[in-house]
């Protein structure tokens, strides 16, 4: 609990972050950009379950375990994420969305 | 301290020990006897699906977040029968072609991981168990997708897998938040779910990350370029066994924890089903690869799904479950065939199939029983499956949605006798030619014949999963 700072404040904050976000990962042209957008998401998400753990439910710490569980799956995500982009990198010597394009439709 | 209640996680203890053996024998066998650990892949496999078939006791585990009951347990099952034909399938092309690149153990770690992960998801009690399930199911297969890694295709599905599931399971994530805020837990037997403002967008977006998984229709784009990318067996794994397993977890959700929602996703899955069908049907008419025709295919195959979950009872979830169980031996026989011919000849076009059922009678035998199961034909099983979700949506009073399923059952037709037509009135030059395969790919695809011709007939199966899909209302 914040003093001062209200609920609605901070869920506001996580809310703008999850659609900025969204709107990253929609628009972004870099792989690796797309994975920082996918961070954004879950980073935002994890701030909302401390937060409404904190201020709603502030006698069992679920939503603090669940927010260290994902940071943890993230950390995994992102890791994968990143070899399989460098194994694309090897291969055709770019990170661009646009190395990706061979399959349509 | 009495240890004897984790008995009931039997099955995920015998699968982690599997995990754990395989990467002591990866690195405990010599260079020149790698090619015979796919064989011992394959018999501990087996092994782990004969015993899970003994009983197996009711209970809770870790105060909630693991259940398990007869139906999970049968469920369980039929995943196992299903990864086994898979594995059986695929140890020719991966004796042939992985072992010498020296990953063979790898395919077997990951997806004994990833069907860890649908185990949990299946079970699961509470929303953190669930996530967890969830993730450990997907990132081993975006792994998988990626397997080929000298092949710009391969990591390119790998990393639209990846990037697409993350974004979803954020966004399902987000939906999480929104329930635990109105609800005031994460256990399911807890919650006490509302239909107010937030908890419906709540369960929206929860909705879209499990729709992902099932690749229903406006969630559907990465399943055809991750299906085409992929090598056959992971394609295979994702559509049969995962998508399987969502539909299942889907079913549950909604018969239990979401029922107080029932108004409200009624009319969601209504709409769902339309378009999945129709879009998974029509695209599936102009696709030349056999990969991307199947994920199409599936698309299709999953909108069905959603006709049985329009009847909230006992019929809706036992066709549901009996249709999925239909599904996965349907569709392993079809991608079993298309594995069989791109290990010996890497064709993968409808067209390369022309004249095939002069050259190979019985591949293509087994690939007209499969089709016709997926598209609902009489005499095989698929035809009960479908038959009895139309009765399911049908008992609800949705006739339209049931003319139109009609509908979409006879485009599907049509693409699937485009395959039939290619094998067995077109003739060609230059066909596939003759080739034998090896007994473990016969094994695999007899099973599936067996699994597509008995399960329609042998009515104590759908009886028996009547009876205990009764246990989903009981609580």
């Amino acid at each position: 609990m914040i003093q001062g700072v209200s609920i609605y404040e901070i869920l506001t904050v996580t809310t703008l972050l999850f659609f900025i976000g969204i709107y990253g990962f929609i628009t972004r042209k870099n792989l690796i950009s797309i994975l920082l957008s996918v961070e954004l998401i879950l980073n935002s998400v994890a701030i909302n379950f401390v937060v409404i753990n904190k201020y709603l439910y502030p006698d069992m710490l679920q939503g603090v375990y669940f927010s260290v569980f994902i940071i943890a799956v993230a950390a995994a995500e992102t890791a994968l994420a990143i070899s399989i982009i460098i194994n694309l990198y090897r291969l055709v010597t770019s990170v661009e969305v646009k190395a990706t394009e061979t399959m349509k439709f | 301290m009495d240890f004897s209640s984790l008995l009931l996680m039997r099955h995920e203890f015998i699968l982690t020990a599997l995990l754990l053996l395989m990467i002591v024998a990866e690195i405990v066998v010599s260079e020149q006897n790698k090619k015979n650990l796919v064989n011992f892949g394959v018999l501990l496999f087996a092994i782990h699906t004969a015993i899970g078939l003994l009983p197996l006791a009711d209970g809770v585990l870790f105060g909630g977040m693991f259940k398990t009951t007869v139906l999970t347990h049968f469920f369980k099952s039929v995943l196992n029968i299903g990864v086994l034909i898979l594995l059986l399938q695929s140890a020719d092309w991966l004796r042939d072609k992985v072992v010498s690149q020296q990953k063979a153990t790898e395919f077997f770690m990951l997806i004994f991981s990833s069907l860890l992960g649908l185990y949990f998801m299946i079970s699961a009690g509470d929303f953190l168990m669930f996530y967890i399930g969830l993730e450990l199911s997907t990132l081993p297969v975006a792994a998988l997708a990626a397997y080929e890694s000298l092949k710009q295709k391969s990591s390119e599905s790998g990393i639209k897998l990846i990037l697409s599931a993350a974004l979803a399971s954020g966004t399902s994530l987000f939906g999480i938040t929104m329930m635990y805020a109105t609800s005031g837990s994460l256990f399911f037997d807890m919650m006490t779910i509302t239909a107010s403002n937030l908890t419906i967008l709540g369960f929206l977006m929860f909705f879209a990350g499990l729709a992902f998984k099932i690749s229903l229709a406006p969630f559907h784009f990465w399943t055809a370029d991750v299906y085409e990318g992929a090598p056959i067996s992971v394609a295979s794994y994702l559509s049969v066994i995962s998508k399987g397993a969502a539909a299942f977890v889907l079913m549950i959700l909604l018969f239990t924890l979401f029922r107080p929602l029932e108004s409200i996703w009624v009319n969601l899955m209504y709409g769902v089903a339309l378009l999945t069908m129709f879009i998974g049907n029509l695209f599936a008419i102009r696709q030349q690869n056999l990969k991307r025709f199947l994920a199409f295919s599936s698309i299709a195959q999953a909108g069905f799904i959603l006709l049985g979950l329009l009847s909230v009872d006992q019929l809706g979830a036992t066709t549901v479950i009996y249709f999925i169980m239909i599904y996965v031996f349907s569709n392993l026989g079809a991608f079993g065939v298309v594995q069989a011919i791109s290990n010996q000849t890497g064709k993968e076009n409808i067209d390369d199939y022309d004249g095939l059922y002069r050259t190979n009678p019985k591949l293509s035998l087994v690939m007209l029983l499969a089709l016709f199961s997926l598209a609902g034909i009489p005499p095989v099983a698929g035809f009960f499956g479908k038959i009895f979700l139309f009765t399911a949506a049908a008992s609800q009073g949705y006739y339209l949605l049931v003319f139109i399923g009609v509908v979409n059952v006879t485009i599907a037709l049509y693409y699937y006798l485009l395959v039939v037509r290619a094998m067995f009135l077109r003739k060609s030059e230059n066909a596939i030619p003759y080739f034998k395969s090896k007994w473990m790919m016969k094994l695999g695809l007899t099973i599936t014949v067996l699994g597509i011709l008995i399960i329609g007939m042998y009515s104590p199966l759908y009886e028996y999963i009547f009876e205990i899909s009764n246990l989903i209302f009981k609580s």
